[in-house]
């Protein structure tokens, strides 16, 4: 009945479970026309989109993991992408973490059940693509998604992103702050929550990010935001709470520091039961940053993976996202060629200037910086 | 021999369930980069790592202590009165509110003493009143009172009142009768109910997850979960099960502590 016996157990059979599912099986193999999907980097390897749709049908399924159906709209793509191609889509564990993604990447290699597609935090493509788990696949689109938001090889593509932005209560609060200084005012004592804690969700790492670029931090810095935030805390500001669509319908978060789509959905979900919840992205911490899409070197469902790609990266599938308040990474080219859905575009917070992203190696000393850091300075 | 051929499946299910864990927790914290090392153990001594394990242990002992002799005095009060009633409502709902911890429990708190909870604005609490180390304690004492009470109710319904009668008739006062008599018959039963009140609080971690206490108060189970699962941390897998390395070595120590004490302490009974 040793409890802390039950959580090292837990801790270790996670470890147990990744080597028991290393047996190896011989990879499914779908070849059309002597192509082998499990190796192609384009639909021109396939002989054209046509024939890569041809191969997805046949094999029937594709797997996907952790696609929450309210997040970024996934619940309408995956519906569209049944319809479009008849390819019965497998959603797993709709709410898991990047972790658990990968984590079913290595422990279920070979196996069936793997997940064939992956959308990750940003760290996790960058260390992926290291340990080789990622097949390189290059969409129809490739060259016009922007350098610095692909892996060159094609290992990894950014899909959709957004900006740090906050979220407010109009009903409780009088004057909504609209950036970082703003946070720091007496009126908001005890008010501002961030979407968890910043060593664990990726939102909330962004929202001590941002806060570091209003504070003269840069993406080589995080260090000032960890200051803001101790500051924060120090004025009696700071809301533990972790935000979540209860906590803010609730009002126990009535200023929340989360993505600007997540927070737009909020003020959609709520607007018609009276919440007005405004969403601004602060002029002076402009964050971006982007999710990244990858296949799995082992997808069971090779081609249907790739279509799945193609799908995605196809205005029909950018203009999706964009309908679930997020901005695709194509927005940008989209926008220049008319494609894009200018209704759902306007809709989205405004920008001021332009956002950096930062590279692997910021990525790394930011994240091992604020794991060192975090807790001393917000504890207590 | 028959008797080992007996105990078989279960030790063939300890093996399963719980050595191979243990063996691949061990070897996992002790991996760093792929070659044998020290480094998560060391890490976990440091910074952060540190302060939640130090949070854990403080948080566990106080819960411990209150929820024990806040318990006990409770069941006491239960078990001498002589409503049948009562008795039967405490024992059943002490049974339901053990088992009451996690998110249920965190948002029950949230609601009521939380920056826009009920209480809070009856009475104007300033916020975070609930985000601090005593409303942990306070929020967790809300699963250890009642888990105490059921430990240490049939204790208490072992001492016998023609002791308290024999004792009464050689002139003893009530005082001196708790302390000689009642308190060394209870003592294993109280230094059991603290340890096991101490193991779940420590082992706690859906409770200050939802509460979201990982941010004031970084707590050993809350880093585990943001080493092993989370959206930012990459590479942090063995530092998580050397943390649980960790847990499992303060629970080797609380042991190493309680079992000369029990043992000690129930001698005279022999």
């Amino acid at each position: 009945m040793s409890a802390p016996r039950i959580a090292g157990l837990i801790a270790a059979l996670t470890v147990v479970t990744a080597a028991c599912g290393a047996a190896p099986t011989t990879q499914p193999q779908t070849t059309t026309g002597g192509v082998n999907a499990a190796t192609a980097t384009s639909a021109a390897d396939f002989g054209g989109l046509d024939k890569l749709v041809e191969a997805a049908k046949k094999e029937g399924n594709l797997h996907v993991i952790a696609l929450p159906p309210d997040w970024a709209n996934y619940g309408e793509i995956i519906r569209k992408f049944q319809e479009k191609y008849g390819i019965k889509i497998e959603s797993e564990n709709p709410d898991a973490s990047s972790a658990d993604e990968i984590n079913a990447v290595k422990t279920r290699k070979g196996q069936d059940r793997a997940p064939d597609v992956l959308d990750l935090g940003q760290s996790f493509g960058f260390s992926g693509a290291k340990e080789g788990l990622f097949a390189p696949y290059k969409v129809q689109s490739w060259d016009k998604i922007p350098e610095g938001q692909k892996e060159p090889n094609g290992l990894w593509v950014n899909d959709y992103g957004g900006f740090v932005s906050i979220g407010c209560d109009a009903k409780k609060i009088t004057t909504c702050p609209k950036t970082y200084a703003d946070l720091l005012k007496p009126e908001y004592k005890g008010k501002v929550a961030l979407n968890g804690n910043p060593n664990k969700s990726g939102s909330a790492f962004a929202g001590v990010w941002a806060a570091s670029l209003a504070n003269g931090g840069s993406l080589d810095d995080i260090g000032p935001g960890v200051q803001f935030f101790k500051k924060l805390k120090d004025v009696g500001n700071y809301n533990p709470v972790e935000s979540t669509p209860a906590t803010v319908e609730k009002g126990e978060t009535p200023i929340s520091i989360d993505w600007d789509y997540l927070n737009a959905g909020y003020r959609e979900q709520f607007l018609p039961k009276g919440l007005d919840f405004q969403v601004a992205v602060p002029s002076d911490g402009i964050y971006a940053q982007y999710y990244v899409q990858a296949v799995n070197k082992d997808a069971p469902h090779p081609a249907a993976a790739r279509l799945w790609m193609e799908f995605l990266y196809s205005p029909e599938g950018q203009n999706l996202w964009l309908k679930g308040g997020a901005r695709p990474v194509l927005m940008p080219v989209m926008t220049a060629d008319g494609t894009i859905d200018k209704a759902l575009a306007e809709k989205l917070p405004p920008v001021q200037g332009e956002p950096k992203f930062p590279t692997e190696a910021q990525v790394n000393k930011a994240k091992e910086d604020l794991a060192k850091t975090w807790d001393a300075a917000v504890a207590g | 021999m028959a008797r080992v051929l007996g105990a078989l499946p279960l030790l063939a299910f300890v093996a399963l369930a719980f050595g191979i864990p243990a063996i691949a927790m061990v070897a996992g914290a002790f991996t760093v980069e792929g070659a044998p090392g020290l480094g998560n153990l060391a890490l976990t001594t440091q910074g952060g790592y540190l302060l939640a394990l130090g949070n854990s242990v403080k948080l566990s002992a106080v819960v411990a202590v209150l929820g024990a002799v806040l318990g006990t005095f409770l069941a006491q009060a239960v078990v001498t009165s002589r409503s049948r009633a009562l008795r039967e409502a405490v024992l059943t709902a002490s049974g339901v509110l053990a088992n009451f911890g996690g998110v249920p429990l965190a948002f029950f708190w949230v609601a009521t003493l939380g920056n826009a909870g009920v209480i809070s604005g009856l009475f104007g609490l300033p916020s975070g009143t609930l985000f601090t180390f005593w409303g942990l304690v306070l929020v967790y004492l809300y699963f250890s009172v009642p888990l105490m009470v059921l430990v240490i109710a049939p204790a208490l319904d072992g001492l016998r009142p023609q002791w308290r009668e024999a004792a009464a008739n050689n002139g003893a006062t009530s005082w001196q009768y708790w302390r000689y008599v009642a308190l060394p018959v209870l003592t294993p039963g109280l230094l059991g109910g603290v340890v096991l009140l101490f193991g779940s609080a420590f082992a706690a971690y859906a409770t200050a997850s939802a509460m979201g206490a990982g941010t004031v108060l970084p707590l050993v189970t809350l880093k585990i979960a943001a080493a092993l699962s989370g959206d930012v941390q990459t590479g942090f897998e063995n530092v998580g099960l050397a943390l649980s390395l960790d847990m499992v070595l303060v629970a080797a120590l609380v042991m190493a502590v309680y079992l000369p004490l029990q043992r000690r302490s129930t001698r005279w009974l022999q």
